[in-house]
């Protein structure tokens, strides 16, 4: 989120579309209540009538897989009715920078597309520059190759009669919603998106976001109360996750993995430090070399020097213009690359998509550990249906973890807000909490390497790992590493540190090896004050719930990021009802500004020389409307699901998304317009389970009011199919079938696609066949192994499936 | 009426376990507002944050004290910013995580083509597998790519979570297999 809960609350307008939050995100609605209750809109665009359309004040579906073109048609609407924000837009994004006559849109390929890798030469989307190396603008917007003209061009073509036509949305309702969020556009309006799964798990996901940041940029909605682009994150420490890069392609802090081309630390650096030419950007970025010489520093101590790079050598890299992510490492397993696999706090033998690839691949192995709280379908793969354990040589251990309450430490939420959790009782039994996994099972493996050597042992006898208490994993030694130490005595800034103390936040760190940060983001997270990520004052001074002495968030302590945008040239802001930051006319007041610097103008209305554009983080200091760096294109296109139940895509003779990856082993089987499975199925979630259910299938209580896999849909097709409520049904795709309970409703209705009768489907993804028995299985056994080009996210939101009436 | 948060606790606390787990409404029925309250009379009080959603609710823990100290009841914190009390069923039922009767609390085993788990002590486990990690390691070990340049990976091993976990911990087990040279390092956030 760029905002973060609370703050929906200052919100005039709500779109929740891609995420039902009212199910999945509960208390949320705490603050999406009070929002209403001062005159704020709820609109909720969804497949389904959900909890959330139940509070809306005006609902709308779509047919899953179609939201850009949903988008597309709003942004259409806003430009055509010239009800976006012209001083934002033309001072504050890049709508006024001008392309190269290289870049082109023609009939749904841009500009460097190459059939051959599937790929685009980006380089044909690049900005016009003058002398100096600055990109050149027309704050007038009317240059005909400015990216605002453009933007308007491409999608002159998304009218409402082809939206309507793709979506199966009715014209009248989406004017409706286009209206509504429209009048946001206001500055002393702010309209926001609450959005999750819905809109990341397609093939084009990336692209839905890009499609609601436009809009909100258009209308002026980053950075002021009330807006934002606000991803609600699924998991109560998914955001923490994904700071500290559990992923293949980034370092903490969201750093860059070295590519094999990346040979020196110094190539590396230089690699990934964006650069400008123009005196007025900040170009945040500019400091990488800072934040990754101390994130090496974290991880080898004193064993990294200026001489040996600071270990840089010994980090992994992967090979250039490879992907290692998760559909690549389950693809690379069902080919039997792997020997070892850990899966630790993850079920992914039903968490994603094709879940019988997943199972099969896990019987390649030959060993498994599994770190969980309950028996699961991963640890327990090789018993499960289809499996004969005789034949399974997979060898798993299976160690028992601690729950959150029997464990200390910290978790970010949504928000970005870091809270510390305590320790109220020990763990049950045997368990333990991960940290003391994590902490003896690496002291195992070195000492076996320090005793018989083996592969390049340098960085497992070189990595800093004294994060313990009288012989006990300290959550507090690792929370002090993530913020980083002075490992001198230096001046900084013209203040003074002493050797071994903590750096206050991360404008202090160094590229020379004088201080540490296992994640600059999170530095001054945990500091010479303390704890930040425990505090308590419940008082919100800010007037717009900030509480900014309520734990801690990153970037330092900023609620709400690129507010800097929430003012006008002066310093101003926009809506002086509900400010997010002030200038005095000497300073910032309010929420942590992005950066210090003074307002763009002086209060004669001249360019003031030492002011910063407000979008630090892009090297040109302007939002992106134009979006160069996506795989898939510079603006958002509509491309049809891999699978979807039309024969065309109405917009362009690209019918899918031309960048995707395929996979083609026996088990990545796609169907497309194929009689066989001729109904659009989606899956979802519901309160009273979590995730793959594996922490809320084992309780009672909540077992009991969500006891097995349903399958809800539309009157219509129950009537076609001979299906009454309750009937037990199979649900089929090319991949796999489950067994579920029928739910016959009017919160599915049929739509109206291209002139036919479309029915769609839905499940709930929580179960698998451990626990319970009879409650069905995991709806992952129908989603198809097929990414979004950007973040390789599965498509488990719109696919093909037939549906039938068990025994017929 | 502004509610304190000691006014609240004694509110809530005639939460019996059906109305636990909806959570936004309480009865105020005295009778069990007193059995209650001599439930969590003397008992410590420790803060946690919700396990489940990304809200970030916080939640009140009350255990007993002592060696074999146990949770006897978890509620919403009403002093949190953010859920004010509130919790939806999950967080509601936090107190059935934690006292579980199915959760697996010794280190399982399962041999190659066995039909069964084993029991096993931790130092077995852990010992079995650090022998593990270093043999598929050191057989997969990858120093050059086929272009010729360093990569010093282990291509042999992946990993896949965990979004469940803490953050010092997330930071230590990208630590971890970051040093044992897997790139194949993976969890819940790409799906």
């Amino acid at each position: 989120m760029t905002n973060h809960w609370i703050d929906i609350g200052n919100s005039d307008c709500i779109l929740i579309m891609g995420s039902n939050a009212a199910e999945n995100h509960p208390i949320s609605f705490k603050w999406v209540t009070k929002a209403m209750k001062e005159g704020a809109t709820l609109l909720s665009v969804d497949p389904r009538f959900t909890r959330t359309s139940s509070k809306a004040d005006f609902y709308t579906s779509l047919r899953p897989g179609t939201d850009t073109a949903f988008l597309g048609g709003m942004i259409n609407y806003i430009l055509s009715n010239d009800l976006y924000f012209k001083e934002y837009v033309a001072h504050y994004t890049n709508c006024c920078f001008i392309l190269t006559d290289k870049y082109s849109f023609k009939d749904g390929l841009f500009a460097g597309y190459n059939p051959k890798t599937r790929s685009y030469d980006k380089s044909y989307w690049a900005f016009e520059k003058d002398k100096n190396g600055i990109p050149k603008k027309d704050h007038t917007l009317k240059h005909p190759r400015c990216v605002f003209q453009q933007l308007k061009k491409h999608y002159s073509r998304y009218t409402l009669d082809k939206v309507s036509a793709i979506t199966g949305t009715p014209k009248e309702d989406l004017l409706k919603v286009y209206k509504t969020y429209a009048a946001t556009g206001k500055p002393d309006k702010a309209g926001t998106i609450m959005y999750a799964m819905g809109w990341t798990q397609h093939t084009v996901g990336v692209q839905n976001i890009r499609a609601m940041a436009i809009i909100q940029l258009l209308l002026g909605n980053m950075g002021v109360a009330g807006g934002g682009v606000n991803a609600l994150r699924g998991e109560s420490n998914v955001q923490g996750s994904t700071d500290h890069c559990l992923l293949w392609h980034i370092w903490p802090g969201y750093l860059k993995t070295p590519r094999a081309s990346n040979t020196t630390l110094a190539v590396y650096n230089k690699k990934w430090t964006p650069t400008t030419k123009d005196p007025l950007s900040a170009n945040w970025w500019g400091n990488y070399p800072k934040y990754s010489v101390s994130f090496l520093k974290s991880m080898f101590g004193d064993k990294a020097t200026a001489k040996n790079e600071f270990g840089y050598q010994w980090m992994p890299k992967v090979d250039d213009g490879k992907s290692y992510s998760w559909l690549d490492l389950f693809d690379e397993m069902y080919k039997g690359k792997f020997t070892g696999f850990f899966a630790w706090g993850q079920n992914p033998a039903c968490s994603g998509a094709n879940a019988n690839k997943t199972r099969k691949a896990l019987a390649k192995l030959d060993w498994l550990v599994n770190v969980n709280i309950f028996e699961n379908e991963t640890g327990s793969f090789w018993k499960g249906p289809g499996m004969d354990p005789k034949k399974v040589k997979t060898e798993v251990f299976f160690l028992p973890c601690a729950v959150s309450v029997e464990k200390e430490g910290s978790i970010t939420n949504s928000g970005r807000w870091m809270q510390w959790r305590y320790r109220a009782v020990e763990p049950k039994g045997d368990s333990r909490p991960d940290g003391d996994i994590m902490i003896e099972l690496f002291e195992k493996i070195r000492a076996l390497y320090k005793k018989e050597g083996g592969a390049f042992p340098e960085p497992i006898l070189s990595l800093k790992w004294d994060y313990t208490t009288n012989g006990k994993y300290d959550p507090h030694k690792v929370a002090k590493e993530i913020n980083g130490y002075f490992l001198k005595d230096v001046t900084v800034k013209g203040k003074k540190f002493k050797k071994g103390t903590l750096v206050p936040s991360f404008a202090y760190l160094q590229a020379d090896g004088s201080t540490s940060s296992g994640n600059w983001l999170y530095c001054q997270s945990y500091n010479e004050k303390g704890n930040n990520a425990a505090r308590r004052v419940a008082v919100d001074k800010s007037g717009i719930g900030l509480f900014s002495e309520w734990s801690w968030c990153w970037p330092v302590n900023r609620r709400i990021i690129y507010n800097r945008a929430s003012v006008d040239r002066y310093g101003n802001p926009w809506n002086k009802k509900k400010p997010v930051i002030k200038w005095t006319g000497k300073k910032w007041v309010g929420d942590v500004p992005d950066g210090g610097w003074p307002p763009m103008l002086t209060p004669d209305g001249k360019l003031n020389p030492k002011t910063k554009y407000p979008f630090i983080m892009k090297p040109e200091g302007h939002a992106h409307v134009f979006g160069p760096g996506r795989a898939d294109g510079p603006f958002p296109e509509h491309y049809e699901p891999l699978e979807c139940p039309v024969p065309k895509n109405l917009m362009s003779s690209q019918f899918h998304n031309p960048t995707i990856k395929l996979f083609t082993t026996d088990a990545d089987v796609f169907k497309t317009c194929d009689p066989r499975y001729p109904y659009v199925c989606t899956t979802y979630r519901v309160t009273e389970h979590w995730q793959t259910g594996v922490m809320t299938r084992w309780q009672p209580w909540l077992l009991e009011c969500q006891p097995q896999l349903f399958c809800e849909m539309d009157e219509e097709l129950a009537k076609l199919k001979g299906i009454k409520n309750a009937d037990i049904v199979i649900v089929e795709s090319p991949r796999g079938k489950v067994e579920a309970v029928a739910i016959v409703t009017k919160r599915l209705r049929p739509l109206k696609v291209e002139g036919a009768v479309i029915h769609q489907v839905g499940l709930p993804y929580h179960y698998g066949w451990v626990h319970p028995k009879n409650g069905g299985d995991s709806a992952n056994l129908l989603s198809p192994s097929v990414g979004d080009p950007n973040t390789k996210i599965p498509e488990t939101k719109a696919f093909m499936v037939n549906v039938r009436k068990k025994g017929v | 009426m502004k509610v304190t948060r000691r006014q609240f606790i004694k509110i809530s606390g005639t939460a019996t376990a059906g109305l636990a787990l909806m959570g936004l409404g309480f009865n105020l029925k005295p009778v069990e507002a007193y059995s209650l309250k001599l439930r969590t009379k003397n008992a410590k009080q420790t803060t946690t944050i919700c396990p489940y959603c990304a809200v970030g609710c916080g939640i009140i823990v009350h255990s007993t004290k002592g060696k074999n100290a146990k949770v006897i009841y978890t509620e919403g914190d009403p002093d949190h910013p953010i859920n004010q009390g509130s919790l939806c069923a999950k967080g509601a039922g936090l107190y059935q995580l934690v006292n579980n009767e199915n959760r697996i609390t010794k280190v399982l085993y399962r041999a190659p083509y066995s039909d069964k788990w084993e029991e096993k002590s931790w130092d077995w486990a852990l010992t079995e597998i650090a022998k593990r990690v270093k043999k598929s390691r050191d057989a997969s070990f990858k120093v050059k790519n086929e272009k010729g340049q360093i990569v010093n990976r282990t291509e042999g091993i992946a990993h896949v979570g965990s979004a469940a976990i803490d953050n010092e911990e997330c930071w230590l087990l990208q630590a971890m297999m970051r040093a044992l040279g897997l790139v194949y390092i993976e969890h819940q956030a790409r799906i």
